[in-house]
């Protein structure tokens, strides 16, 4: 059915080294601000130091007499440069509240870091020391901070709307009306908990970066920017000011991370270019780090309650979810979609019958934005459903592994159609939690644990674990129709052969550190016969990758390497026409094997790829109504999701003196169908793990009651290093996905998902012989003690 | 990330040092490594007009036995105190926090003086020099005096240093075969300290100091004075705070941080007392 099976591993499944790095290594690479633009102004934007304030005025004379300041604008000044609102690409509900959103403040500001005024310099100094320069006078509100405050309308901050609450989203799935109380009413177990998923900020490796370059006269402009969506941000930036699309063009240089941050439509992208037309002058603009961590999205921000009814064998009955999503101040791209993500997953890997009742309510606060952020909205249900079957296994004082057992869906049952209607492709989730259990040695583990979390040890040994389904490669794009996104989850590609049968490929994908080129490459490089080395990857350029719909959410392979595939078939489809023609024999008496084409039964009848490539560029001798040129071009909306899944299980000692928690042995077993290329996979899942650890362990972005953020910087927004997380070791299942013909499923978030209720149930594990049965994220030393306080005081401390 | 406007002059000896503060006063810094001034200056929290590079002055970077003490030269970077055979031989505590602070990359730029003379409670020399006995030797337009570590911490960033004084050397006295530990607990490897302790014991003698404990690096007196009275260490290590007043921050609120001083001092002696 799939490549790999057909035809064992030839390039596809290999280790090939990536490509991108040696130019990443050796500082090679051109990153945004690597671009040397002669001529270029300097943009600094300057910064509410208010959540919530009223302008009331703004004096810019002393900031206009700094030498090399050519201009500053507030954001009346610049009210009339904006055809429309920033966007918002998900308006989920038809009533959702979305309140305008300009790349300046112009009367109030809404969150620290709001933009107040734009600077332009000839210079990045002058353009910085006209920031100090600028005068505003603000009169504070009360900012509105914590959800469960926002969700009161005590203080309104968006005054037109009425109300704090952006969107109610409910999905009830019911067998028959009222199912959902009824199963609770007869459960034999029930659990219902309350989780906090606290702020993240993304944190790539480069900040964003823009410059954006106008042509002298015509009116096109260059948009060079550190983002994920080049094509996306072509149409939403030609709509938000007003200019004919096709003179916009949108380059993603060498893009440092991005992790979601860089799925988005920023102010200083529309500042750019609108000034850059305004002074027909290229400008650009670079961000700190501190302004980084107040003026980019954060992810996360979610207060869940879930609960779950089971019957005598534990067997789940019925999941009740209510959440409370942190929109922050503004509706970004896809902010009140980000929770929806999650809304078909509380139910986890588990097979439960049609008694599914989920709300969502989504409210603004006076913070930073939230968006899409690696998993977004899968990560926090995993956590939450993971974590209340662990409390149900409590409940039931049955082991939690055994629980899950009882409940996962069964090989068998795939393709499985969820209560949702959704259909899971595939999927063996008791072979990877069993694999799981043997790497970690659970029954070892279990063992060692007996003899050393005996009364009054202070070092305390717990075993952690959580099976994942991802939903990824968001598609086909009714579905999303339905959940009423605006764009679709199709994904372009072309493939090229050139005269000398070497290979171009164009995706619409736009990578920024998931090695694209390398595995693009491979597939392509499979399909036709042809060395990966001879095969030129090319995009994030708009002008060269006219369509796409870019990189974020585990689509860039189950779409766009599908398409690349789709695309070579076609190739290859027409190829064999004209070697048909030029063999003198039918296209089906033909075969098509290591890039050369011969008779079935005749091998000596045959012609390489590279004798049709050059034949067809020549177009001397081709079959009658064939075009010149071996060039295919695809768009492929996908069938289904893709949905990979796995478990991963973790080891740690608990230090309950200090509260210190080490990772003592990290498994990840990861099931995401056949793989391209092994060595990227693991690098996706360790570095997703790290950012799940992250969450569970280091980060938060920590505001004051006045909505100041405290973790402004990376002292304080504890990004874990190389040495503060463990070796991970990673294996892996192969169920292919069915959907498609490479059998692949999406890996990028995979990690993320699985690792922050694997580290959190450990903890609990380790510390449940001192009545411990909660924790809240991140786990620090800090809170481990005082949890651990209050459950052996009975108080809090 | 842009520092305001200043400007630069490089000294090539302390006496140059010393002349070009004079000569530029108050608005005039020192740089050596420029770990601590450079952040500071780049968030524009600092805004010196002039900065005096002394980070060349080479004939200040030394690890010397000179007799009862090692002396160290102010301008000699963490990494070559790090792995000074001399400290190694006579003081290696000294070795070891230096070993703690940051990264690699940190210790190959930051300097011991650096580090005392910002006077930062959270650096971990400070406190281990103060654990130790230190005395300072600094030099000013007047001349040379010596301060005692133990009288040089003034406040938060707060030092006997004058203005236009320069700290050239560091004497530790000889550990002679004393028992020692330096614990620091922090999240991250790279981080400083949340609280950090720096003890050594030889017998019913002991020096202890506390890191990030206060406003300034802290000697733990009653811990030692329990100990020279004869008290196990638990009830020794449950005095841990007593001369601290520790400050409440994202990682960690005062309590939480006098437990952990006591429990980290308690292992700092056993660990000490091997
Ligand atoms: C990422 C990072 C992590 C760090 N982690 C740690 C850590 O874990 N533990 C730790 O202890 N430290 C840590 N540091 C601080 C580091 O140790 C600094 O090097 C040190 O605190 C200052 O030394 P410096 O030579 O860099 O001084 P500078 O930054 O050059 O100067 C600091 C101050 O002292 C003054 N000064 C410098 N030398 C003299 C002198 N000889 N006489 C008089 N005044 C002088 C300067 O004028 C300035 O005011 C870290 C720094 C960074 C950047």
């Amino acid at each position: 059915m799939t490549i790999t099976e057909n035809k064992p591993a030839n390039i596809i499944g290999t280790r090939l080294l990536r490509r991108e790095d040696p130019p990443l290594l050796t500082g090679e690479a051109k990153f945004t601000n690597d671009l040397n633009i002669p001529g270029a102004l300097h943009l600094s934007v300057l910064r509410s130091p208010y959540a919530h304030a009223k302008i009331k005025s703004i004096d810019v004379s002393a900031a206009l007499k700094i030498a090399g300041v050519i201009a500053v604008y507030t954001g009346k000044d610049l009210q009339s440069a904006w055809a429309a609102p920033m966007p918002c690409a998900w308006p989920v509900t038809a009533d959702m509240k979305n309140p305008p959103h300009f790349p300046l403040a112009i009367d109030k500001v809404n969150y620290v870091g709001d933009g107040v005024a734009a600077v332009l310099a000839t210079n990045e100094t002058a353009s910085r020391d006209a920031l100090d320069a600028i005068d505003v006078e603000y009169e504070p509100l009360k900012a509105v901070v914590d959800l469960e405050d926002s969700l009161s309308d005590k203080n309104i901050i968006h005054q037109d709307l009425g109300t704090n609450k952006s969107y109610t989203w409910p999905l009830l799935v019911e067998e028959t009306p009222g199912c959902v109380a009824e199963a609770f009413k007869k459960a034999k177990y029930k659990v219902k908990e309350r989780y906090v998923q606290q702020r993240l900020i993304p944190m790539a490796m480069e900040p964003r970066a823009i410059a954006a370059v106008p042509q002298p006269f015509g009116g096109d402009i260059t948009l060079y920017s550190s983002t994920q969506i080049p094509h996306i941000l072509k149409v939403m930036t030609a709509i938000t000011l007003g200019i004919p699309e096709q003179q916009v063009r949108v380059v993603a240089p060498s893009v440092g991370g991005g992790f979601g941050s860089k799925l988005d439509v920023y102010a200083e992208e529309l500042l750019c270019m609108a000034l850059a037309r305004k002074h027909n002058a290229p400008v650009r603009w670079v961000e700190e780090r501190s302004e980084n961590t107040q003026a980019t999205i954060q992810g996360r921000g979610q207060i869940q309650h879930i609960e779950l009814a089971a019957d005598e064998n534990g067997k789940i009955t019925a999941v009740r979810v209510r959440i409370v999503g942190d929109m922050g101040a503004y509706l970004q791209l896809v902010t009140p979609g980000v929770p929806l993500l999650g809304a078909f997953l509380y139910a986890g890997v588990y097979d439960i019958p049609k008694a599914y009742d989920f709300e969502c309510t989504s409210v603004f606060t006076n913070l930073t934005p939230t968006d899409a952020y690696r998993g977004a909205g899968r990560p926090e249900a995993t956590y939450a459903i993971e974590m209340a079957i662990e409390a149900l296994a409590r409940e039931m004082k049955i082991d939690s592994f055994e629980l899950r057992k009882r409940n996962y869906i069964k090989k068998e049952q795939f393709p499985y159609t969820a209560f949702s209607g959704l259909t899971y492709d595939s999927g063996d989730h008791l072979l990877a939690a069993e694999k799981a259990a043997k790497m970690t040695d659970l029954v070892g583990v279990r063992a060692q644990q007996k003899k050393q979390n005996v009364p009054g040890a202070t070092k305390l040994l717990g075993v952690g674990m959580s099976s994942y389904f991802e939903m990824c490669g968001l598609a086909p794009s009714r579905v999303l129709a339905s959940l009423n996104y605006s764009a679709g989850g199709w994904e372009a590609a072309t493939v090229r052969v050139l005269p000398t049968n070497k290979v171009q490929v164009i995706t619409g994908t736009s990578p920024h550190g998931q090695g694209h080129e390398t595995s693009w490459a491979m597939i392509a490089a499979e399909k036709l016969g042809v060395a990966p080395e001879d095969v030129d990857v090319l995009h994030s350029d708009t002008a060269i990758s006219a369509l796409g719909l870019d990189t974020y959410g585990s689509r860039s392979l189950p779409v766009g390497g599908v398409a690349i595939a789709l695309a070579c078939d076609k190739v290859i489809e027409k190829a064999k026409l004209i070697a048909a023609h030029q063999l003198e024999c039918s296209a089906d008496d033909l075969q098509f094997e290591n890039g050369t084409f011969s008779v079935k039964g005749s091998p000596d009848r045959a012609l390489p790829l590279a004798a049709i490539a050059f034949g067809a560029f020549t177009a001397h001798n081709l079959p009658d109504g064939c075009e010149p040129n071996l060039e295919a071009q695809v768009s492929y909306d996908p069938p289904n999701f893709s949905w990979p899944f796995g478990t991963h299980m973790c080891v740690v000692e608990v230090d309950t003196e200090t509260g210190a928690v080490e990772i003592l042995k990290y498994i990840a077993v990861d099931d995401c169908g056949n793989q391209i290329n092994p060595l990227i996979v693991e690098g996706q899942v360790h570095g997703g793990v790290v950012q799940g650890i992250a969450q569970a362990l280091f980060e938060e972005a920590v505001y004051d009651s006045d909505g100041n953020l405290k973790s402004s910087n990376l002292a304080e927004y504890l990004v874990p290093a190389a040495c503060d997380v463990p070796a991970i070791t990673t294996a892996h299942t192969v169920t292919p996905s069915p959907t498609n013909q490479l059998g692949v499923k999406g890996i990028g978030e995979a990690g993320t998902i699985g690792a922050a209720p694997t580290v959190i149930t450990a903890i609990i594990d380790a510390l449940s012989s001192l009545g411990v049965t909660t924790m809240a994220m991140p786990a620090s030393p800090q809170t481990v003690w005082r949890t651990i306080n209050e459950a052996t005081r009975g108080g809090k401390q | 990330m842009i520092p305001a406007a200043f400007d630069y002059k490089r000294a090539s000896s302390a006496a140059e040092a010393i002349s070009l503060i004079s000569q530029y006063g108050s608005d005039a810094k020192f740089l050596a490594g420029g770990h601590s001034l450079l952040p500071l200056m780049k968030l524009r929290l600092a805004q010196p007009a002039m900065l005096i590079d002394i980070g060349r002055v080479k004939d200040l970077s030394y690890v010397k036995d000179a007799g009862n003490h090692i002396a160290i030269g102010a301008l000699t970077q963490h990494m070559d105190v790090e792995n000074s055979k001399v400290l190694h031989e006579h003081a290696p505590l000294l070795s070891k926090a230096a070993s703690h602070v940051g990264d690699a990359q940190v210790r190959h730029r930051g300097t011991i003086g650096g580090s005392i003379a910002h006077a930062d409670p959270a650096s971990d020399l400070p406190a281990t020099t103060l654990a130790l006995g230190a005395t300072y030797v600094v030099q000013g337009p007047k001349g040379q005096r010596e301060i005692a570590a133990a009288n040089f911490y003034k406040g938060f960033l707060e030092s006997d240093l004058a203005a236009d004084e320069m700290l050239i050397e560091i004497r530790v006295p000889k550990m002679q075969g004393a028992g020692w530990s330096f614990q620091k607990f922090n999240r991250r490897a790279q981080d400083w300290a949340i609280v950090g302790v720096a003890a050594w014991r030889r017998k019913g003698e002991a020096g202890v100091a506390l890191v990030n404990m206060g406003s300034t690096p802290i000697l733990a007196t009653s811990v030692a004075n329990a100990i020279a009275k004869g008290a196990s260490i638990s009830d020794a290590a449950a005095m841990a705070s007593n001369e601290a007043e520790p400050q409440s921050d994202l990682n960690a609120s005062t309590e939480y941080r006098k437990h952990l001083a006591s429990v980290l001092v308690r292992r700092a002696l056993e660990a000490a007392s091997k």
